[in-house]
């Protein structure tokens, strides 16, 4: 047993660190909360790039740098920890590589990896419909095949990153009589097709979150299909793990915990510290104890990465977690702003820069997508614990 | 980073694990409850021979020359079983902090004694006022000629009832931090020891001290800088306890899930019904989390790496999710898990005795708030 990181790793933190403390300084970007999904700043991911940090874990054969998943959750703590812009390459780095690296064709792996580690390739996930939420298998997206073409019809929607994507990573119906599960297949798509369009999805901050993208007779070359016609669900079923896995819930807020604690410690009442206020500092603490026990929980899903297994059970676990933690803290600061804590960013007496009432809404958010903590739950009770599977 | 065990810790592991299933059954459990002394000292000479109870001195001691770590894992099998026996006051209370703290002189007095099952220690540093704090002892140690005289009252002393020494933490001098810990035989004159009637049964006791002569060789550690010790005595006792309520959480998710498996209501088993299953996977959570921060702080103090902040960690996850694990546990179990004809309750009662041992939770939250940058 060891719970302390390597003398390279402790080097590579601070790489990193600094990296992003210099872009800070050069005033490229400001940190900002949940930025890992919405700051779209394709310069910052070329930046990125260039430092080799895309596709970290990916092999040395396809340009990757062959470094272990703990090398990963370190950058991607860091990145989280200062808000930093990375929207452009987050999902093909966490999950849309790896699932091309287990599936995909070597003519794909040498189209699609490089064009990711180049920073060049945004990638929205088209798995949720209309009419398809937690029930991701019952979708009705068809993909018809035609010549050397598949003829794609449907409607994807809560698409994150639909606003700036370049490629679009699509489940479809391949098979409307097989049962539900073995009729999917999965597809990487370049957004440009003729056919496709997209309309923005406002969410509870006001912010342009998601898109509804529209699929009209595109015709998608079939070189465009990930791994096995037909198996696109069980796939799926394994990147969702990746899609789980990481820091971003437990620290998708974290600017806002920084800004809290710095809040209570420079506000005073009664000629004192709001930190010294005991049921302020007690509930901080609190949320402390909660924030480290969530950081071991996420590295225990990244431990088994390294082991080479799928973390199915602790993604599961660490993101229904997190996703419990984040709405607490928002919900603390919120408790600790009192009604300042309802203002939007312009008026003068907003503190902090209203991330606050920003997480505060967001936050609701994330206990849905990427599985419903309902449905982490069932599989932490019926994968993790062996109880009988509802049908 | 490697969050597994390694091979010689998974035997060990399974060497107590079989041991305490065959030598601790539930019935045993019970008879101790309301025996005496609240432990087998056939079984404590076992456990002696088996080499537990000097398992992390040195050799030179009479020893094993292990690790803390390697101790966590005896103390999650015996919290799984609910071993009743003065282990951790023994071993962890009493021996490693002499370890510590101690003299060359009382090392060789002590270690050996306690390594070959000859010597129960405990610690007596709670009072009445129930505060924790160096300005809230109150049990005096005044010098008199080569020796001091101990006169007050300590409470919740873990099995004070058969101890043969108690490390008494008292008060030296007016100045608040002015602490100092005495080694007490107590056989001593003056000891009156009454085992206070607890929920677990536990054999937590009222020690009063009244008038008892000890030498001033047996002070332990620095005359008036007793409290800093205290600390680290109180937080390497809490690391442990972390560690014997993950074998108790780990029994009772292992229990409620196996019952959720098997008892049949509406023509299905009770667990296939979601709320049931979104219960089960809550204690699993919580129990996941206490098991990588107890192994955490108990790997640093293994390490001998400063850990307080871990250790508050562990110890106030373990306080704040125990009492929802047993909720939680209770309802899955429904109504027999509230009788006496149950095991269950073995686990409910000591488990909430953590949370009031041996720092309490303020002193934690306090430590928290400290290394989180508070003002």
């Amino acid at each position: 047993m060891d719970f302390s990181f390597s003398e390279s790793q402790k080097k590579f933190r601070q790489e990193v660190r600094s990296f992003l403390e210099h872009e800070i300084k050069e005033g490229l970007w400001e940190p900002r909360c949940d930025a890992w999904i919405q700051g779209y700043n394709p310069e910052f991911t070329k930046r990125v790039a260039q430092k080799g940090w895309i596709g970290l874990t990916w092999p040395r054969e396809y340009g990757g740098q062959g470094r272990n998943h703990i090398d990963r959750l370190i950058l991607t703590e860091e990145m989280l920890r200062y808000g930093a812009p990375a929207a452009c390459h987050w999902f093909p780095d966490r999950q849309i590589g790896s699932s091309i690296l287990k599936y995909g064709s070597e003519e794909q792996k040498r189209e699609f990896l490089p064009k990711i580690m180049r920073g060049e390739m945004y990638v929205g996930l088209g798995m949720s419909e209309t009419e398809t939420g937690s029930d991701l298998a019952s979708l009705r997206t068809r993909a018809v095949e035609q010549d050397d073409c598949f003829v794609i019809n449907g409607q994807k929607t809560w698409t994150s990153g639909g606003r700036f994507m370049n490629y679009v990573s699509l489940w479809a119906r391949t098979d409307t009589n097989a049962p539900k599960h073995r009729g999917i297949s999965e597809f990487i798509i370049p957004i440009d097709l003729p056919g496709i369009s997209r309309i923005p999805m406002i969410d509870i901050t006001g912010t342009e979150a998601w898109n509804d993208v529209f699929f009209d007779n595109v015709r998608v070359p079939k070189k465009y299909m990930i791994g096995e016609k037909n198996k696109g669900f069980y796939q799926v079923v394994e990147q969702l793990a990746y899609e789980r896995s990481g820091m971003e819930r437990l620290m998708g807020n974290y600017p806002l915990f920084d800004a809290l604690i710095k809040f209570v410690n420079e506000t005073k009442y009664n000629g004192k510290p709001l930190a010294q206020d005991a049921v302020i500092r007690h509930k901080l603490a609190e949320l402390q104890v909660e924030f480290e026990v969530g950081r071991l929980l996420i590295y225990k899903v990244f431990i088994t990465m390294d082991e080479g297994r799928v973390p199915t059970v602790e993604a599961a676990m660490a993101k229904a977690y997190a996703t419990a933690f984040e709405q607490r803290l928002a919900n603390i600061a919120m408790e600790v702003l009192g009604p300042y804590g309802l203002l939007w960013a312009g008026s003068k007496y907003t503190p902090f820069g209203s991330i606050a009432a920003r997480s505060y809404l967001a936050s609701k958010g994330y206990s849905l997508q990427a599985g419903s903590t309902e449905i982490l739950k069932n599989i932490i009770a019926t994968r993790g614990l062996g109880l009988p599977v509802n049908q | 980073m490697d969050l597994s065990l390694s091979e010689e810790q998974e035997m060990l592991k399974k060497a107590a694990h079989d041991f305490v299933s065959e030598k601790c059954p539930k019935s045993f459990v019970k008879q101790m409850e309301q025996d005496e002394k609240g432990y087998s000292p056939e079984l404590w000479e076992e456990m002696a021979s088996l080499g537990w109870l000097g398992l992390v001195f040195p050799e030179k001691y009479g020893g094993g020359g292990m690790s803390f770590l390697d101790l966590s894992v005896l103390l999650e099998e015996m919290g799984y079983a609910c071993l009743p026996a003065p282990f951790l006051a023994t071993v962890v209370l009493g021996g490693l902090s002499i370890m510590d703290i101690g003299s060359e002189e009382q090392k060789e007095q002590y270690q050996p004694k306690i390594a070959s099952g000859k010597l129960i220690l405990s610690l007596a540093l709670i009072e009445p006022a129930m505060e924790y704090g160096p300005g809230a002892i109150a049990v005096e140690a005044t010098r008199d000629g080569d020796s001091y005289v101990i006169s007050g009252t300590k409470l919740f002393v873990p099995y004070a009832n058969c101890c043969d020494c108690l490390l008494c933490v008292t008060r030296t001098s007016k100045q608040k931090e002015g602490i100092t810990i005495f080694i007490v035989d107590t056989k001593s004159s003056g000891i009156k020891c009454t085992v206070l009637n607890t929920m677990a049964h536990d054999k937590l006791c009222e020690v009063v001290f009244d008038h008892v002569r000890v030498p001033k060789e047996s002070i332990l550690g620095q005359l008036d800088q007793g409290w800093p010790e205290v600390q680290k005595i109180v937080e390497r006792g809490d690391a442990a306890k972390c560690c014997e309520l993950v074998g108790n959480f780990q029994w009772t998710l292992e229990d409620t899930i196996a019952y959720a498996k098997e008892r049949q209501q509406f023509g299905r088993p009770i667990g296939s019904f979601q709320a049931l299953q979104h219960y089960c996977a809550d204690i699993y959570t919580y129990v996941e989390g206490a098991k990588l921060s107890a192994y955490q702080a108990a790997w640093m103090l293994s390490e001998g790496l400063p850990c307080t902040k871990e250790i508050a960690v562990t110890k106030l996850w373990i306080s704040e999710v125990s009492s929802r694990i047993f909720n939680l546990a209770h309802q899955i179990h429904g109504a027999m898990g509230v009788t006496m004809e149950h095991d269950l309750h073995f686990y409910t009662t000591r488990a909430k005795s953590v949370e009031f041992s041996y720092g309490g939770d303020n002193y934690y939250r306090e430590a928290t708030a400290k290394a989180m940058g508070l003002a």
